[in-house]
């Protein structure tokens, strides 16, 4: 007679914990990063990703523009709720040289992506990001990841995870002061050589 | 039979249980890929907790901390007698207040012996 004796262990605990212990270096808090001066910024690395339309959207193409770039997915729930900030920034600082651009990381793509937009009313571009997209702006290892771009298309500044609407607006009015009122801001330098002649 | 498969998270975090309240969000999941000669498979998963974040307006079904699932097999008639490894996959979502990570998976492995 057939009588089986099973015996079942599980043969270790699974990698969780070490997997969240590798993340946690990367947490960041609600406390928001600075503007980076000028001179400290580095060039923000140019893509080529599709749109919901099928356009190619070059980085490249928004220079002359502070660029919202908002790397996210929609099983994110904190990038859900920065969305409509970006969605408020969006309408109402397009005018004055600002734009969002939205990077999916969803692997689904456009299928889980397209009713996203439609359902919250999206007014800014949305590309689908991929691993090499992430890996040029340093991973992206976690969402939402926000690179704050200034007119020459250097990162100014780079929020981790969830960040005050505050901070990222003011963040973006800085960049968006004209050159001369920013230069006036951090270097008093004075107009006429008081030097001796 | 049972087989029991320990979960930890760590402090602060949390990933999504397998019933979350939101449909967006990505469910922890066991799928066998592999049962070898073990049928069945049914999965329980723990009682999940509801916690509430800053980025939500609802509180979201989630587990955190340690906690157990259990599978439960029967053995094939058909079982030869030896060792065998049940094999599947712990697939998950994971994020702290303030951030999220990509979905994960994790390969399970259930080794046995019938007699």
């Amino acid at each position: 007679m057939f009588r089986p004796s099973v015996s079942v262990v599980l043969f270790s605990a699974l990698a969780l914990g070490s997997f969240f212990v590798g993340c946690s270096s990367s947490t960041r808090t609600v406390r928001a990063a600075s503007i980076r001066p000028a001179s400290d910024r580095k060039p923000a690395p140019d893509f080529a990703l599709k749109d919901a339309d099928g356009r190619t959207v070059h980085l490249s193409d928004y220079k002359g523009k502070v660029v919202l770039l908002d790397f996210w997915a929609t099983w994110c729930g904190p990038c859900r709720m920065e969305i409509p900030w970006f969605i408020e920034m969006q309408r109402d600082k397009k005018d004055r040289g600002f734009e969002v651009l939205g990077v999916s990381m969803d692997d689904n793509g456009w299928e889980d992506v397209k009713p996203f937009l439609a359902e919250m009313k999206i007014n800014y571009r949305v590309v689908i990001g991929n691993d090499q997209t992430a890996q040029i702006y340093g991973g992206v290892e976690s969402l939402p990841t926000t690179f704050l771009i200034d007119r020459d298309g250097k990162i100014a500044v780079v929020y981790l995870g969830l960040t005050s609407k505050k901070d990222i607006q003011d963040g973006v009015e800085q960049l968006l002061q004209p050159a001369s009122k920013v230069a006036l801001n951090r270097v008093l330098v004075p107009a006429v050589s008081s030097g001796p002649k | 039979m049972q087989a029991r498969i320990p979960v930890a998270v760590d402090a602060g975090y949390h990933v999504n249980s397998n019933t979350p309240s939101e449909e967006y969000l990505i469910p922890l999941k066991v799928v066998w890929t592999d049962k070898g000669a073990l049928e069945g498979g049914e999965v329980v998963y723990p009682k999940a907790s509801m916690e509430k974040y800053e980025f939500t307006e609802k509180p979201l079904s989630v587990f955190t901390g340690n906690f157990e699932i259990a599978a439960n097999f029967m053995v094939g008639t058909r079982a030869a007698a030896g060792p065998g490894i049940a094999a599947g996959k712990l697939s998950y979502q994971a994020c702290n207040r303030t951030t999220c990570f990509p979905p994960k998976s994790v390969e399970i492995a259930v080794p046995y012996q019938v007699d």
